[in-house]
């Protein structure tokens, strides 16, 4: 008999870890200051965008450059429900993944007829076309943009500590709610065909696998998740303009550098690389448009020398895992196998 | 009647230019099946070459095509065999994610030399003269040479390409690489020399973008995504067919403006997606994939 085994030493080691990590998160109003708090508020949401764009991009080959597109969408619903409906801001954040899958349809079934690299640019004119429309809302004040009224924000909670303390934790289930939703949809049959369609499409394909119909599941589901994830970036920011939502740099180019950093194709990946993408932004970011060229051109480096990044070494040198994802064949000495 | 009849004509002229950006974008990825994200940096780059060119000799733009024409190339020929020849093989991530950080890299750069001020080459007496097409209907000199030059670089990629012996190393890489490689072609240099002459191109267009508008180290990815929009329009890997789509887009967008300056690129890209909904192998399709 034989059986598929999940889990590692390493993996055992990985999950309490994650487990003691996300407690000592989930209490950090208790042992951090409010710029502090701030600070991982963004860091949460750049894993979850960076872990969204690599689910899409690492695992189902669809190399994205326009997910700006649905993170400008998720904080213009934000506003737009806000303004025109009365929505609360919190029930906005999580009304703009659902409008944002809907949403993503229509969009996939045009630009999945560009195929590779042509893909790429169709998804960044999609972004161009959300930005330049966003821009002719004049409700939602035009080209200038327009501020979250103080009304919305204030009803959120009763006093500033508490609203922030609330979008802290929303920040942090968010985040871990896109990390387990990857981990669980990396588990199941799809995400068998998915690793499949990573490693070589072409044999995924001819183990029958649709694979049109898989991209297009994730196209949709990253959309849901990434929205989400605007939406709560805008609520963090409190004011909005066409070209901070649909900016390329902000949530495209970071949310790749901080992948490719961190390792393309493994879900450890994105967190690695925002962590370290922070150290480098905390301590660098005075240079300005110097230290842009430095990102990417350490992006360029990490990709000739060492394509699968800082979580790829560790595997290949280790064979580490944090979660337990991987899949070995177990064969258990029963008689016959012993007298094989 | 008049009036949207020059605006026709206006929208075709901008057309060329934007065929010129497309020629370049098509070319690498006919070779080599590169896209090149970095493209429209490039082109932007090429009209600061442009501009110090003019500032150092005192030359007009147009002259100074003969120090940036071989100028780019060079740097075509170098980022190919230094940089991208490393990236290409069957997965595309490498390529893409390179020539994007290539971008990031080339804008920032520009910024930190040029500043973000906006720029423009100043042409001279061409720039205002203008002749009467018909009654009412006017055009400047410049667009109409520029409008000439783009016709002029797609018959010479199209004679260099079936007619001369480089032109059939393009193509023989094209259609199958090891094989060119097994008949004696070093397709490392092949790459190159298509880079190498794509860029050429390059410099051609962002000195005539320089020319007839303002430009900054931001406005590359724009020229990028207009080149692939007049790519898919025409059909990939049809020059003739990257003209008629540079045109239709060029079009499209005098019009859109003439409705509502909000409306220029936004109906670029509308018509851009109305052909990729109804004829998504484009309207004079030659090679797929």
């Amino acid at each position: 008999m034989s059986r598929v085994e999940h889990a590692s030493r390493s993996s055992r080691v990985g999950v309490a870890l994650a487990g003691f990590g996300l407690a000592a998160l989930a209490m950090a109003p208790l042992w951090a200051d409010r710029a502090t708090l701030r600070l991982l508020a963004e860091m949460f949401t750049y894993v979850a965008l960076a872990s969204l764009w690599n689910l899409l991009a690492g695992y189902a080959g669809l190399v994205s450059v326009g997910q700006q597109a649905f993170v400008g969408l998720g904080g213009y619903l934000l506003f737009a429900l806000g303004i025109q409906f009365g929505v609360p801001p919190l029930a906005a954040v999580l009304v703009a993944g659902p409008v944002a899958a809907l949403v993503s349809i229509p969009v996939a079934l045009l630009i999945f007829r560009l195929r590779g690299a042509y893909f790429a640019i169709g998804t960044w004119v999609m972004a161009e076309v959300f930005r330049l429309m966003a821009s002719q809302i004049a409700a939602l004040g035009g080209g200038s943009g327009i501020s979250l009224p103080a009304s919305l924000v204030l009803a959120m909670a009763p006093t500033r500590q508490w609203r922030e303390l609330e979008i802290y934790w929303l920040a942090l289930a968010l985040a871990v709610a896109v990390l387990v939703a990857i981990f669980v949809l990396l588990r199941s049959r799809h995400g068998l065909a998915l690793t499949a369609v990573r490693d070589n499409e072409l044999a995924a394909q001819s183990s029958g696998i649709d694979v049109r119909r898989l991209k297009f599941a994730v196209y949709v589901l990253t959309a849901f998740g990434t929205a989400m994830i605007g939406a709560l970036i805008f609520l963090m920011k409190l004011r909005i303009s066409p070209d901070t939502a649909f900016s390329v740099n902000d949530w495209t180019a970071f949310v790749i550098f901080i992948v490719v950093i961190g390792g393309i194709g493994r879900i450890e990946g994105p967190i690695i690389g925002t962590i370290v993408f922070f150290l480098l932004r905390q301590t660098l970011a005075d240079l300005g448009s110097l230290y842009l060229m430095m990102m990417g051109t350490v992006a360029i480096a990490v990709m000739l020398a060492a394509p699968k990044g800082i979580w790829g070494l560790i595997v290949e040198r280790l064979g580490w895992q944090m979660l337990p994802l991987q899949r070995r064949l177990v064969l258990e000495p029963s008689g016959k196998a012993r007298a094989r | 009647m008049t009036e949207w009849l020059n605006v026709v004509v206006q929208g075709v002229l901008t057309g060329g230019l934007y065929a010129m950006f497309a020629v370049g974008l098509s070319l690498i990825f006919g070779v080599m099946r590169l896209v090149n994200i970095a493209h429209g940096d490039l082109i932007v780059l090429a009209a600061y070459v442009s501009l110090m060119v003019t500032q150092a000799l005192g030359v007009d733009p147009l002259t100074s095509l003969v120090l940036v024409v071989p100028i780019m190339a060079l740097v075509g020929y170098a980022l190919q065999r230094g940089l991208l020849n490393f990236t290409l093989g069957e997965d595309l991530l490498p390529p893409l994610l390179v020539t994007f950080g290539l971008s990031v890299i080339i804008q920032n750069g520009l910024l930190e030399l040029f500043t973000a001020d906006s720029r423009k080459l100043q042409a001279g007496a061409i720039e205002v003269l203008t002749a009467q097409l018909m009654p009412g209907v006017w055009v400047g000199y410049l667009p109409l040479v520029q409008f000439a030059v783009a016709i002029l670089v797609i018959a010479a990629l199209q004679v260099l390409f079936y007619k001369t012996a480089l032109g059939r190393a393009f193509r023989a890489t094209s259609d199958d690489q090891p094989v060119a490689q097994l008949m004696g072609l070093n397709t490392r240099h092949v790459f190159a020399l298509a880079m190498a002459l794509s860029l050429a191109v390059v410099a051609i267009a962002g000195v005539f973008l320089a020319v007839r508008s303002n430009f900054d180290p931001a406005i590359g990815p724009a020229r990028l995504i207009f080149g692939f929009e007049a790519v898919i329009i025409g059909g990939l890997g049809n020059m003739w067919g990257t003209l008629a789509g540079g045109v239709i887009l060029g079009v499209a967008q005098a019009i859109g403006a003439e409705l509502d300056p909000g409306w220029q690129l936004l109906a670029g890209h509308i018509a851009f997606l109305v052909i990729l909904a109804l004829r998504p192998q484009g309207l004079f399709p030659k090679v797929s994939g």
